[in-house]
């Protein structure tokens, strides 16, 4: 299956990356041939074969509705880039 | 002039009253400290797992019951992938092609009938965090503590023809949240937010026309104005030869006007895949059948109830389960003296009212039931006029004492002692020779002079009936 360049920069676009020209050129061939590979699995006949949704056999995992701990505020920010006293700090999102 | 019709569907998405996150056992508690409410799970560090809340689930269930939706047998989780600085993980975790439930309604009152609002879908979901735009020009503050707070989704079908109706039935969604108890409804604490999507289209045009969303409405009142605005706004381009574009457009209150959001325009591509770190959902009859025992009387049922059991006309019971606070109210109110009309009326004029004007609420007012109901029968034993009653009440309302102590302080007492009236009935009659003399001549219509001047100096105590017939036979005599 063919990826067109078009698209390959849309969704870099979307992964927020930064591509330059020959990246563009080498990643919509190396896409391709990714799905022209995974596209052989369609010569296997799957009629009667239920869809999987989730590779495990098993459903409802569920917690109670109990209160836990949370980590230090010190520790939440203690990661970021910028901060101030008591919030992440980012560059102004424009609304 | 071509005659338009307005489609409206709406979007509201209500946070779940549990005490922990959806995903971890994060407080949801609103109010706290910025960033005090976070872990691992809902700060998206790398390599955590979420655990889905089951009350979260209850709760969802609750809401599909209660619409009568169809709660799917399967669900699952999915990612909406979107960058923005209060959403931590680069996607929410949401449903999309499984939700936990599809169809029912919300029935609501247009024009004296009533109309079904179709639900497309109910879906489970993770709050943001919050950002704040403090004033700064280059930067914004985040906050995450509300980043993993259960939210449900309803998702209305395109059935809604205007603005009111719009409010209407957000009102009604958001009662029958409150009643469940399983979210506040708070809409400037956004723990009830709604979005609308409006078109418009030329009446007897099967074909929708290009839609809008509109954002940040965060009142009924501003619900209700955006949604005016944005048809007006449309019809106007359109009857200008223009095209609507599909966008996201924000309501600015101060302005009074909906602005084009172009940043978001090219975000909508969310590409959703299936949550791989979350087990599917099985809703199992068994479960549905112990939610349901667990469901309280809702709105509809409690409104046909209270016409049924206390023979109170259908408009009274309308106003009286507004609330499940009022309508406790006034049940508890009946229960002391099974007078519930007289009781209704009380509350929905004098009661209401007071509390309005004072901006409190039913649960606040230091009338309690007891009290008013004792008033009510002290009113139709004759121990008090109804006009002295207006008294009693006003100072129950300020002091919330008992209605009997009022009465005692004060001297209030009805007098319906016959002696008593006729003493202040002569006293009248032989003030105002004139208006006597002109009853007697034929004026009848004097008595309700006689009468007024008779309470005026029994200080509104005589009992009314009693003056009125003494009066009567003293005049003519």
């Amino acid at each position: 299956m063919k990826i067109t360049r078009k698209e390959v920069e849309h969704v870099a676009k979307l992964a927020r990356l930064a591509l330059r020209d020959e990246e563009i050129e080498t990643l919509t061939n190396q896409l391709g041939n990714i799905l022209t590979y995974v596209e052989k699995l369609n010569e296997l006949d799957t009629t009667n074969i239920e869809p999987t949704s989730h590779v495990l056999p098993i459903k409802n995992v569920l917690r109670e509705d109990e209160e836990r701990k949370s980590i230090e505020r010190e520790k939440a920010l203690g990661n970021a880039p910028d901060r101030t006293e008591e919030f992440f700090r980012v560059p102004k999102v424009i609304e | 002039m071509l005659q338009y019709e307005v489609v409206i569907g709406l979007e509201v998405h209500a946070q779940l009253l549990t005490k922990s996150k959806i995903f971890c056992g994060c407080s949801t508690k609103f109010g706290s400290p910025p960033n005090t409410q976070t872990c691992p799970v809902c700060l998206g560090l790398p390599g955590v797992l979420p655990v889905l809340n089951r009350e979260a689930v209850n709760f969802a269930i609750m809401m599909a019951l209660a619409t009568r939706s169809k709660i799917e047998p399967y669900c699952r989780f999915a990612r909406k992938n979107y960058f923005y600085p209060d959403l931590p993980k680069g996607y929410q975790i949401s449903q999309y092609e499984l939700p936990l439930s599809t169809g029912g309604y919300i029935e609501i009152d247009v024009n004296g009938g009533i109309k079904k609002i179709g639900l497309t879908r109910i879906h489970m979901e993770e709050d943001a965090g919050k950002s704040i735009h403090d004033g700064s020009a280059d930067t914004t503050l985040v906050d995450l503590n509300r980043a993993g707070v259960p939210l449900i989704e309803i998702v209305s079908e395109p059935e809604i023809r205007s603005p009111e109706d719009s409010v209407t039935y957000l009102k009604k969604l958001r009662e029958t949240l409150r009643y469940l108890e399983i979210c506040d409804g708070n809409m400037e604490e956004g723990s009830f937010r709604c979005d609308a999507n409006i078109s418009i289209r030329p009446v007897g045009e099967k074909e929708l026309g290009t839609k809008t969303e509109v954002k940040n409405m965060n009142s009924f009142r501003f619900v209700q104005k955006a949604l005016e605005y944005e048809i007006n706004r449309q019809i106007e381009v359109v009857s200008g030869g223009g095209r609507i574009i599909q966008e996201t457009r924000l309501w600015d209150s101060d302005r009074g006007v909906t602005v084009s959001m172009r940043s978001k325009e090219e975000a909508h591509d969310y590409r959703y895949f299936p949550e791989p770190d979350l087990v599917p959902l099985e809703v199992s009859t068994e479960w549905q059948e112990e939610v349901k025992k667990k469901l309280p009387e809702l709105p509809d049922e409690k409104r046909e109830r209270f016409v049924q059991e206390y023979e109170i006309p259908e408009y009274d019971a309308q106003v009286l389960t507004a609330s499940k606070a009022l309508a406790n109210y006034f049940e508890e109110s009946v229960r002391d003296y099974r007078s519930p009309k007289s009781i209704s009326n009380w509350i929905m004029g004098d009661l209401l009212r007071e509390l309005k004007l004072s901006g409190t609420d039913i649960d606040d007012s230091l009338i309690r039931p007891p009290h008013l109901s004792k008033m009510i029968k002290m009113i139709d034993e004759d121990v008090i006029s109804g006009k002295i009653a207006k008294t009693v009440f006003e100072e129950m309302y300020r002091t919330g004492k008992d209605p009997e102590a009022i009465v005692q302080e004060k001297g209030l007492v009805q007098v319906t002692d016959e002696g008593e009236i006729e003493k202040y009935v002569s006293q009248v009659i032989a003030e105002n020779p004139g208006e006597a003399e002109a009853y007697r001549g034929g004026k009848d219509k004097l008595i309700g002079f006689f009468v007024g001047q008779v309470m005026k100096l029994s200080g509104g105590k005589a009992n009314p009936a009693k003056v009125n017939e003494i009066l009567k036979s003293m005049l003519r005599g």
